[in-house]
C-alpha cells in the first residue's frame, strides 16, 4: 500500500477474521481486516472502545487462546511467514524476539513478585541464552535508553516502587530487550497522566527511530495517532473502515467515520481530554447487520446502505474506504 | 535493620496476647469447683501435703497476687508437678514436644507435596477431567475420620504388610521418618484437598494476570510461565492458609497421636485430661496458646520475605 524501500511489507495482514463464539452466540470482534505496515514504519489503529483492536494486536502473536476465539479466515505474514501455520514452539520463538508488546497499563503488566532488571533481561537469557552478568550489563544499558534515572539501581528493585510512567518505561524496556523488528503497543499511553503521555510516546519515537523497527500503535484517540503514525488505520465494529496515509486521513477523509473522530480530536488550546463522542452506539457484535456498520449512526447514509456488503476499496492511490459514497464527503 | 526492627515490634505487639493468654490458663484452674489445691492433688491427699501446696502457690494470698505468683514460677520454668506422673510438667512438656513438632513439620511437607503437583495439574486443565478427578479424590479423603484412616493403615502397612511400626516414633532420626510414616500421612492426606483447593484457584486468579499474558507476549514456554511467574504469586496467599492450617492440625494431630501412641504432647493431653492431671492440663493450655502465637508471628515474617510489597511498619 505505501512505497518503501524494501519490495514487500513487514507485516501484511489479509481478510483476518476472528470470532469468540459461546453459548450466547458468536462475537465477530475482527471482520475481513487487511492491513499493512512497512519496515521502519508506524501504523496508527484508532477507534473506538470495543472495535476490535486489542483482539487484532493480540491475534498477531496468537495469544488469545482457542476456545473462545476461532480465526475463521485470513492470513497474517510476518517477514514472509504466515503465523497462523506456525506451531506454537516456532510462535514462541518469534513472542518476544521479532514481535515485542506494550500493554495497555503498566500497573498490571509487570510481575509483582520479579525484580526489575530480572523482567526486562528474561527473554535475552531465555531466547539469547545470555549469562547473568551479561544480561545484567545489557539490562542497565536498556534502563538508561528508556530513560530511568540511576538505571544500575533501579535494575533490582521491585516494580511497586515506581510509578506509573517508569512502569511503562519498563515495560516498554521489556519489549525491546530482544530488539524485535516490530512492536504493538496496544493503548500504550491510555492509563498514564496527560504530560507522562507525552514523553511515553516521545520516547516511542526516539526509539523506534534509533532501533529502526516499526510500530502499530493503538489508540482510541485520533489525536495520539495522528502526532506519531506514518499510516492510520480506522477501525469500527471489528473492521477496518479506513486507512491511508495520515496526511490524506487528515486532509480529505473518506469514511465519515473518520470525519466524526477528526471532529471530535481537542484543540490543543482547549487542552480536553475527549470530545463530543459522536451520537449513538456501535451496532452488537453478535448481530452485525448485513450492510455498513455504520449506518444506522452515518448522516451520509441513503437507505441502500443497510443492505448493500461493504469492503475496502482502493479510493485513491493507497487511500482505502469501506464507505459506499465516500464522495459524499467530498 | 528495617527486617530487623519489624520483628521487634511484632514481639511487643504479642505481650498483651502472652499475658491474656497466661491469665486464661491461670484463671482455668481457679475456675474449678472446690479448693483447687484438693482438686489438683486428688481426693486422698494428706492435709499436710495440702497444707504445703497452699504455702506454695501462695493461696492465701489475692488472686492478682496469685497469679502474679504463677507468672514468675511460669517465667522460671516452674509449670509445676503432674500428679500422675509425679514428675515436673516443664520436663514432660518439654520431652513430648519434639515427637509432636516432627510429625506435624512431617505432616505439612507431605501435604505440600502432594498439593504443589496437584493443584498445578488442576489448574492447568481446569474443569477438565483431571481437575474433577483431583477435587473429587480430595472430599473423599478429608471426609475420612483421622482415627479411621489410622486404623486402616495400621491394618494395611502396619499388620498386614508389616512395612512399617505401629506405635512409637522411633530411635533415630531415620526412625523417626520410618515410624511417623503412616501418621504423617494421616494428617498430610486431611490437609492436602485444602490445600489443593486454595493453590488451585490462587493459580487460577493469577493465570488471569495481565502479566501472565505479558510473559506469554515474551515468548516464554508455558511450563516456565507456570512455575518462574504463576506459582511463585499463587504461593504468596497460601502462607496463611498454611498458618491457618498449623492452628487445625495442632488440634488434629491429638487424635492421630493417640491411634499411633505417638508419646507427643497431643498424647500427652488426652492422658492428662482422663486422669484429671490438673497441672499439666494448665501447662498444655499455656504451651498450645504460645505455640499459635509463634505460628502467627511466623507467618508474618514469611510474608515479610516472600511479597515484596509488604512494608515493614
Ligand atoms: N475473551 C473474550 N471473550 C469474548 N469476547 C471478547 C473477548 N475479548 C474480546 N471480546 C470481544 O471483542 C470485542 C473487541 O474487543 P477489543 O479488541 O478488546 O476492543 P478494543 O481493544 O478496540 O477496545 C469486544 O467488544 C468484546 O465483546
Ligand atoms: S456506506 Fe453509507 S452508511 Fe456506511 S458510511 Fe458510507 S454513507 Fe455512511
Ligand atoms: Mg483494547
Amino acid at each position: 500500500m505505501q512505497s518503501s524501500t524494501h519490495p514487500s511489507p513487514l507485516l501484511s495482514i489479509q481478510n483476518f477474521t476472528t470470532e469468540f463464539r459461546s453459548s450466547g452466540g458468536k462475537i465477530v470482534a475482527n471482520k475481513n481486516v487487511s492491513l499493512s505496515i512497512d519496515h521502519r514504519r508506524i501504523l496508527g489503529i484508532v477507534g473506538e472502545s470495543g472495535s476490535g483492536k486489542s483482539v487484532l494486536c493480540r491475534s498477531i502473536l496468537r495469544l488469545i487462546p482457542s476456545p473462545p476465539a476461532y480465526v475463521t479466515e485470513g492470513e497474517i505474514t510476518f517477514n514472509g511467514r504466515n503465523l497462523l501455520a506456525l506451531s506454537e514452539s516456532e510462535m514462541q520463538a518469534i513472542r518476544g524476539v521479532e514481535i515485542g508488546m506494550i500493554f495497555q497499563d503498566p500497573m498490571t503488566s509487570l510481575n509483582p513478585v520479579w525484580r526489575i532488571g530480572d523482567q526486562i533481561t528474561e527473554t535475552l537469557r531465555v531466547h539469547k541464552g545470555m549469562g547473568r552478568r551479561e544480561a545484567r550489563e545489557v539490562g542497565i544499558d536498556l534502563l538508561r535508553q528508556v530513560g530511568i534515572p540511576s538505571p544500575d539501581t533501579r535494575f533490582d528493585e521491585y516494580p511497586h516502587r515506581l510509578s506509573g510512567g517508569m512502569r511503562q518505561r519498563v515495560v516498554i524496556a521489556m519489549a525491546m530487550a530482544c530488539k524485535p523488528k516490530l512492536l504493538l503497543a496496544d493503548e500504550p499511553t491510555t492509563a498514564l497522566d496527560v504530560t507522562i503521555q507525552d514523553q511515553i510516546l516521545a520516547l516511542m519515537l526516539q526509539l523506534q527511530e534509533e532501533v529502526g523497527m516499526s510500530i502499530i500503535l493503538v489508540s482510541h484517540d485520533m489525536g495520539v495517532v495522528a502526532e506519531t503514525s506514518d499510516t492510520i488505520a480506522v477501525m469500527y465494529a471489528g473492521q477496518v473502515v479506513e486507512t491511508a496515509p495520515t496526511e490524506a486521513i487528515f486532509n480529505r477523509p473518506k469514511h465519515p467515520y473518520t470525519l466524526g473522530l477528526l471532529q471530535s480530536i481537542p484543540r490543543i488550546e482547549f487542552k480536553v481530554d475527549r470530545l463530543v463522542p459522536m451520537k449513538g452506539q456501535p451496532p452488537n457484535l453478535l448481530k452485525l447487520p448485513k450492510g455498513c456498520p455504520f449506518a444506522e449512526r452515518c448522516a451520509f447514509a441513503s437507505p441502500d446502505c443497510i443492505e448493500t456488503p461493504v469492503a475496502l476499496r482502493e479510493v485513491e492511490p493507497g487511500h482505502f474506504s469501506a464507505c459506499l459514497y465516500p464522495e459524499r464527503l467530498a | 535493620m528495617r527486617l530487623a526492627s519489624y520483628i521487634l515490634s511484632r514481639l511487643l505487639q504479642m505481650i498483651p496476647v502472652l499475658i491474656g493468654i497466661t491469665i486464661f490458663a491461670f484463671l482455668f484452674i481457679q475456675l474449678l469447683p472446690g479448693d483447687p489445691i484438693q482438686t489438683m492433688l486428688g481426693g486422698k491427699a494428706s492435709p499436710e501435703a495440702i497444707e504445703a501446696a497452699h504455702q506454695k502457690f501462695g493461696l492465701d494470698q489475692p488472686l492478682p497476687i496469685q497469679y502474679l505468683l504463677f507468672l514468675r514460677n511460669a517465667l522460671q520454668g516452674d509449670l509445676g508437678t503432674s500428679i500422675t506422673q509425679r514428675t515436673l510438667v516443664s520436663g514432660l512438656i518439654a520431652e513430648r514436644f519434639v515427637p509432636s513438632i516432627f510429625l506435624l513439620i512431617y505432616a505439612m511437607i507431605i501435604a505440600m507435596l502432594l498439593a504443589l503437583p496437584l493443584s498445578l495439574i488442576a489448574a492447568r486443565r481446569s474443569d477438565r477431567l483431571v481437575d474433577h478427578t483431583i477435587r473429587i479424590s480430595g472430599m473423599i479423603t478429608i471426609s475420612m475420620p483421622a482415627f479411621w484412616l489410622g486404623l486402616l493403615l495400621i491394618l494395611l502397612f502396619g499388620l498386614t504388610l508389616d512395612l512399617f511400626p505401629i506405635s512409637g516414633w522411633g530411635d533415630d532420626f531415620l526412625g523417626h521418618i520410618h515410624s511417623l510414616f503412616l501418621p504423617a500421612v494421616v494428617i498430610g492426606l486431611a490437609t492436602a484437598p485444602v490445600l489443593i483447593q486454595s493453590l488451585r484457584s490462587s493459580l487460577l486468579d493469577t493465570m488471569q494476570m495481565d502479566f501472565i499474558e505479558a510473559a506469554r507476549a515474551k515468548g516464554l514456554n508455558p511450563n516456565r510461565i507456570m512455575i518462574r511467574h504463576v506459582l511463585r504469586n499463587a504461593l504468596i496467599p497460601m502462607v496463611t492458609v498454611l498458618a491457618v492450617n498449623v492452628g487445625w492440625l495442632i488440634g488434629g494431630s491429638v487424635v492421630v497421636e493417640n491411634v499411633f501412641s505417638i508419646p507427643g504432647i497431643g498424647r500427652l493431653l488426652v492422658q492428662a485430661v482422663l486422669t484429671r492431671d490438673y497441672p499439666t492440663i494448665q501447662a498444655l493450655t499455656l504451651v498450645f496458646g504460645i505455640l499459635v502465637l509463634i505460628v502467627n508471628l511466623i507467618t508474618d515474617l514469611t510474608y515479610a520475605v516472600v511479597d515484596p510489597r509488604v512494608t515493614y511498619q
